[in-house]
């Protein structure tokens, strides 16, 4: 009997855990990269969106391809184009935030290896609560719309 | 009231007025024309030659100043341009696009070339020394602003986001941003190709 109570309790547990670790409410779509020719920072674009109640915030980002990638948000103000580093982007409760361009994005540098249009880039996107999202992105020419 | 002479007088002012009237094009973007300076410049194109607007003499040119390692908007505006090509068909042939780099330091002939040719056909990247592209920048009202050096030496230059629309003969005509609808550079351009 004591043992089938321990059983039942591990068994309870693990399916709890199990049960946290496979729902994220965090969900990337539409992610793809704009390369550019002569090593140039390439821009990372995606779709995520927060099925969950809890408000989210992207603090960074990697890639198994890239040396460095950062969080990026361009702006047109006073007829000037311009952009700037941003920390974090946040991505509230029953929303999507969409990294597109002429606004926020990914700016990949230093890549490790040579990239071009039709290879596919591994992106690995870091949350405040600890969780990391892997995707795989597709790599588009420089003029893809 | 009015004798027949005078009747037939009103009705030919007011036909030309009226026909005045329908001959001024209705423009998109901004009719600059006789508000800034004629397209004169001394740079080097991508090619590695050096270049002046005499070179475009004949063309309809779209001028826009960026720099290669922006990411984001540069290559969003040339897409726009790139779709505007499209759009115009045949008529493209007689249109190029300056891309005027903002980053003389890093923006080379070479890396220009690659960048330019990624986009589209009819664009053509300038370059030169920081002063002729200052002077450039100042001709055109044209601000633009190196940032400070992130660690690892890389650096953003944020820029006019205006693109300069000139005449076969050199002259300013209209001005748009990098944030307006390609259908309006397309509505416009034709009317002004059509106009002659």
């Amino acid at each position: 009997m004591k043992q089938f109570a321990l059983n039942a309790v591990v068994y309870a547990a693990l399916c709890f855990v199990g049960t946290a670790m496979a729902a994220s409410s965090l969900k990337l779509e539409h992610g793809w990269i704009r390369w550019l020719p002569a090593n140039l920072p390439a821009a990372g674009y995606v779709t995520i969106r927060n099925d969950g109640g809890k408000p989210m915030k992207l603090i960074g980002a990697e890639s198994a391809d890239y040396g460095m990638a950062m969080l990026h948000r361009s702006a047109q103000k006073n007829g000037s184009d311009s952009m700037e580093r941003v920390d974090s982007i946040a991505v509230p409760a029953h929303e999507s935030v969409v990294l597109a361009p002429g606004g926020y994005h990914l700016m990949l540098m230093e890549p490790k290896h040579p990239i071009k249009p039709g290879d596919t880039v591994r992106i690995s996107l870091h949350f405040d609560d600890g969780e990391a999202l892997q995707a795989a992105w597709p790599v588009r020419p420089a003029n893809a719309q | 009231m009015f004798s027949k002479p005078c009747q037939f007088l009103l009705i030919a002012c007011s036909l030309v007025l009226l026909a005045a009237c329908a001959q001024q094009p209705q423009w998109q973007l901004n009719d600059v024309r006789g508000h800034l300076p004629d397209l004169q410049f001394d740079l080097t194109a991508d090619n590695g030659k050096p270049m002046t607007a005499a070179d475009l003499r004949g063309k309809y040119v779209l001028m826009y100043f960026g720099y290669t390692h922006c990411p984001d908007v540069c290559p969003l505006t040339l897409v726009h341009l790139h779709l505007l090509m499209q759009k115009l068909g045949a008529d493209a042939d007689q249109v190029r696009i300056l891309f005027v780099s903002v980053d003389p330091a890093r923006d080379t002939p070479q890396v220009l070339h690659q960048y330019v040719v990624a986009f589209d056909p009819h664009v053509i990247g300038l370059t030169g020394t920081a002063d002729q592209i200052a002077e450039m920048a100042k001709r055109y009202r044209a601000a633009f602003n190196r940032n400070a050096p992130q660690p690892d030496g890389g650096y953003e230059v944020s820029h006019s986001s205006a693109i300069y629309i000139f005449d076969p003969q050199g002259r300013a005509r209209l001005l748009g941003t990098s944030a307006d609808p390609v259908d309006e550079f397309a509505h416009d351009l034709k009317l002004l190709i059509q106009s002659g």
